[in-house]
């Protein structure tokens, strides 16, 4: 559903994403790691096209991206911080968000009673706290059916109660076979919501397969640690690599 | 596009800026207005205010308000609209706002009060400054990531074209003062838009006769038909490629 064909992107010098190629089908839900700056959030933003690659192309439901918009509209988008606008209010920023997508008239508005957010439709964005920004940020990205949902890093910052609401969420509209991408450090979720692993290393993709898969390779049988061992793999097989400035 | 528009200029609309702005320029007309009783005097002060206050505020609320405006383009950018759209739809929103502040606080006194035709060439000189300015402003928050570095290189624009250019002209004119220099003076007056407002308004004032013979030589050519559709044309071409360019920059930029 989407494929990431020798995507190179350099921040000034430094090469966040180098050949990439990932595949992501429908059904599957994909757990993005990495340690910080391996290019995660960089390479979500590419498939938004918030961020255009040096080259290579990236194709979502069999067509390239490049200067393409209408493809979004298929993608629920959760940001790792949500930036809004301040002096807009909630229900005006979901108004305005249905506005963007004229072609859809039914929304899932599931989340927002389940965060009871319908009772804060008044409220400025900028008198939020950032759990309820992360609340909001959610409702957006499950709002219009999509296809695609790419989260990154979605419980971060909200309480246990709404973590619960929206991992039962992310479950449901997985069982229907929806296309998941979630990044996140909290393995202990990852394993609860995914089914497969990509690990990221210095903006080359180290590992990718399914999580069963990840077990065998590594001989262990919890996720976490499993994972760790793949860190510590990936730290070995570059011993002597330039200094990281990430 | 015009979901967009209509957002930006909702939020552009409700700040505080706009109204002291628009309250500004209010005021300082009536004054002007109180002072002269003389039409051509009130053009005359009104034309100072135009060449150097409006291209200032311009640029520096464009700046800022493409800086405020970061978050909303972010999010803009993650739906399914285009990307020039959302540019266009945040500079509209500050060109709309610059000219209706001009057309309320100098407008509305000038149709209570009477007015020249020369006084709606005015208008329309500010408008065009305002957009020619908002788009340098623009272009100058495109290509860079940095708040304050863009309103410095802003604020070089207007220094620039408000005071050092028409020094390095008076150099020009003096060093090469043997030489008959009318069509050179022209090409350089083309190549700064606050000049192009200010002889497009002198024109107007029939106070050239006091600039001596190059004055004489400048009517004649601005006061034909084909120096003011040139003058027009270049004013134009000011206000348009700063847009296009900083558009192209924004369509490749990383957010």
């Amino acid at each position: 559903m989407i494929s990431v064909n020798n995507i190179y992107k350099k921040f000034g010098s430094l090469e966040v994403l180098q050949d990439f190629n990932l595949n992501f089908e429908a059904g599957i839900s994909y757990a993005m790691m990495g340690p910080n700056g391996s290019g995660k959030t960089t390479l979500i933003k590419t498939i938004l096209g918030m961020v255009i690659p040096d080259s290579g192309d990236i194709e979502v439901q069999g067509k390239s991206i490049k200067g393409e918009f209408a493809y979004r509209a298929n993608i629920g988008y959760m940001p790792q911080i949500g930036r809004y606008p301040g002096n807009i209010k909630i229900g005006q920023l979901f108004r305005m968000m249905q506005d963007m997508r004229p072609g859809i008239e039914n929304y899932d508005m599931e989340l927002v009673r389940n965060f009871g957010l319908d009772e804060m439709m008044d409220k400025p964005m900028h008198t939020l706290s950032g759990g309820t920004r992360q609340k909001v940020s959610a409702c957006l990205a499950f709002m219009f059916h999509p296809v695609i949902y790419i989260l990154d890093e979605p419980t971060a910052g909200l309480d246990p109660m709404a973590v619960e609401v929206l991992k039962n969420k992310i479950k449901k509209e997985r069982d229907q076979g929806k296309l998941f991408l979630i990044t996140s450090h909290i393995l202990s979720e990852l394993e609860e919501l995914t089914t497969h692993a990509i690990y990221l290393y210095e903006g080359k993709v180290f590992f990718n397969n399914s999580i069963e898969e990840l077990k065998e390779t590594t001989g262990e049988t919890k996720f976490s640690t499993a994972i760790a061992r793949l860190m510590e793999w990936s730290l070995k097989k570059q011993p002597q690599k330039k200094p990281n400035h990430v | 596009m015009f979901k967009l528009l209509k957002y930006s200029l909702y939020d552009i609309v409700k700040s505080r800026f706009a109204i002291l702005y628009t309250l500004f320029m209010v005021l300082v007309t009536v004054s002007i207005y109180q002072i002269s009783e003389d039409l051509s005097k009130v053009s005359l002060s009104l034309l100072n205010i135009m060449l150097m206050i409006v291209p200032l505020i311009s640029a520096v609320f464009a700046t800022t308000h493409f800086f405020n405006n970061l978050e909303f383009t972010e999010l803009m950018l993650a739906q399914p609209v285009k990307r020039r759209d959302v540019f266009l739809s945040q500079l509209l929103a500050v060109i709309i706002m610059l000219s209706l502040a001009i057309l309320i606080g100098i407008g509305l006194p000038m149709a209570i009060w009477g007015a020249e035709s020369s006084l709606l060439v005015l208008l329309a000189a500010g408008i065009a400054l305002s957009i020619v300015f908002a788009g340098l402003a623009f272009l100058a928050s495109v290509l860079t990531r940095d708040k304050a570095k863009a309103i410095g290189i802003t604020l070089s624009f207007w220094i620039y074209f408000s005071l050092v250019y028409d020094g390095l002209v008076l150099y020009v004119i003096y060093s090469f003062a043997d030489y008959p220099l009318e069509k050179a003076t022209l090409a350089m007056v083309m190549l700064n838009p606050v000049d192009l407002a200010r002889i497009i308004m002198l024109m107007q004032l029939d106070i050239s006769a006091l600039m001596g013979y190059t004055g004489a030589f400048f009517q004649q050519f601005f006061g034909s038909a084909k120096g003011i559709m040139l003058t027009s044309g270049v004013l134009l071409i000011w206000m348009v490629w700063p847009v296009l360019l900083s558009m192209r920059i924004f369509k490749k930029k990383d957010f």
